[in-house]
């Protein structure tokens, strides 16, 4: 089929296999590496980028499904070279040991300080209707989609955590 | 994966007339479990009909402060919906309880209540399964049970229904609009989930072709006093060993006035305990009465190899959310 993805600003036009994933048609298709591959099973967040502005794991998403769809992988958050704070304050935190996972850990994160900014309560909110203050406890139960095998998790916490402010 | 046609659904009634003609076509929407269940080859539909940009993706209030939610409504959304998190929190705190952040905002309320069992054996095409091959036996009755049934299951299936969202649904008595070939059709989310029995390949009473459109909430205002407590191997992204949805109503003399009671990680389907809502109305809502309910729902507890934990531990998460819910009420 044919299909259109935009791309980090780019009209990206493929044909695919109806099979194809998000993450497959990004990285074999188009050459995007960006997002990364590991568990394909919706269980790490490796994958994740941001579609519509919002963090979805691309692995369980099927590329024919996403005709059209705005796509911001972690490469596209830093037009030009200028980083996005997120990405800023991983560096400034050591917030990564062999890097992976990191790509899907930080659109994780911007979406996640987006939806939070939007007042969305999570599991560990104790009061639902209050506004969101997202302390250690908020933010690792908001990024449990993102598993980092180096464990390198204090430190993404505490990158995420500058930048929730 | 096996080679399958895709095609975009313009309309719901369209959606339905292309699945309904086809045995091997299936609808996409969010598609969280079923593209997982391509790849494993548990599911290898022919056709899919996307149904992603077609169903209706609202939340309306209905007469008397029920709610509609379109069957496209996504997880996170349905979760952050203010009405939904003041007067029937525990639906928020169930579905904030359920997957992850990128994973509830794939995830379609419909797709949601259609999610397949997490059972190990199911997921594995090399293994026997009634659920996913009739007939080829059932590997989990004498394997690993952890996860599986205490309550309902039959000699062809112990699965248990993985969803957090349709336990604190079926507390509310919710209700299923189905579109099908021969029009639309309201259905009781008790009577939407079925027990295994000798068909475990059918997990709902919905016939091929039918497709769920929204779900109705009634107005309840018992469940603006409600709560989901879930227990589970981690303190986040895990499916439920045992999770349950509790409202409750006391009177001003200390009696239980009302009260709904549902399960979850117990059966095949979301565990509507009406045998422990019966034994605690007109109670009086102490500690002695929630255990009293608890042993009444669960006398008929069937465990098996290395589940048996899951007996005591409904009763104490039931106490325990029935006691954290009155207390705060005194």
């Amino acid at each position: 089929m044919d299909i259109t993805l935009h791309v980090d600003g780019e009209p990206r036009a493929l044909s695919i296999d109806t099979r194809t994933t998000v993450l497959d048609a990004l990285r074999e298709h188009l050459g995007v590496s960006s997002p990364k591959k590991a568990c394909d099973q919706g269980q790490c967040g490796a994958c994740t980028v941001l579609v519509d502005g919002r963090r979805v794991t691309t692995c369980l998403s099927l590329a024919v499904a996403h005709d059209g769809a705005e796509i911001t992988t972690a490469d596209g958050l830093a037009p030009g070279g200028d980083l996005h704070p997120v990405q800023q304050a991983f560096i400034d935190h050591d917030a990564f040991q062999c890097g992976y996972c990191t790509p899907g850990q930080i659109c994780s994160a911007v979406g996640m300080l987006d939806e939070a900014r939007g007042g969305a309560p999570s599991h560990v909110t104790a009061d639902l209707c209050a506004p969101v203050v997202l302390d250690e406890d908020e933010i690792r139960e908001r990024m449990s989609g993102n598993l980092c095998r180096c464990g390198a998790y204090v430190n993404i916490v505490a990158a995420i955590g500058e930048v929730a402010g | 994966m096996k080679p399958c046609d895709y095609a975009r659904a313009d309309d719901a009634g369209g959606a339905v007339a292309a699945v309904a003609a086809r045995p091997g076509a299936a609808y996409l929407a969010g598609g969280t479990n079923l593209v997982d269940h391509m790849k494993l080859g548990v599911q290898s539909p022919d056709l899919l009909v996307d149904v992603s940009r077609t169903l209706p993706a609202a939340i309306e209030e209905l007469p008397g402060r029920g709610l509609r939610i379109g069957a496209g409504v996504r997880n996170a959304d349905l979760a952050a919906d203010m009405r939904v998190r003041e007067f029937y929190p525990a639906l928020a705190q169930a579905l904030l309880s359920g997957a992850s952040g990128q994973l509830r905002n794939l995830a379609t309320t419909g797709g949601n209540l259609l999610q397949r069992t997490r059972c190990s054996y199911f997921r594995d095409p090399t293994t026997p399964c009634n659920k996913r091959e009739p007939g080829s036996g059932c590997s989990a009755r004498e394997g690993y049970t952890r996860y599986h049934a205490i309550l309902g299951a039959s000699e062809h299936c112990v699965a248990t229904n993985p969803s957090d969202m349709a336990v604190a649904m079926l507390a509310f008595d919710a209700v299923v609009r189905v579109l099908g070939p021969n029009g639309e059709r309201e259905i009781a989310l008790s009577d939407l989930h079925r027990l295994p029995g000798d068909a475990p390949d059918r997990d709902t009473t919905l016939a091929h072709g039918e497709l769920i459109t929204a779900v109705n909430l009634p107005g309840l205002p018992i469940a603006a006093r409600s709560a989901y407590r879930k227990v589970r191997d981690r303190a986040s992204f895990a499916f439920a060993l045992v999770s349950v949805a509790v409202a409750v109503d006391v009177s001003q003399g200390g009696d239980v006035d009302e009260v709904r009671i549902a399960f979850g990680g117990l059966a095949h389907k979301p565990w509507r305990a009406t045998r422990a809502e019966d034994a605690l109305r007109g109670q009086p809502a102490t500690e002695a009465a929630f255990r009293a309910a608890a042993h009444a729902e669960l006398a008929d507890a069937q465990p098996l190899r290395d589940n048996a934990f899951k007996i005591p531990m409904a009763t104490n998460v039931l106490v325990a959310t029935l006691r954290d819910l009155t207390s705060t009420e005194a």
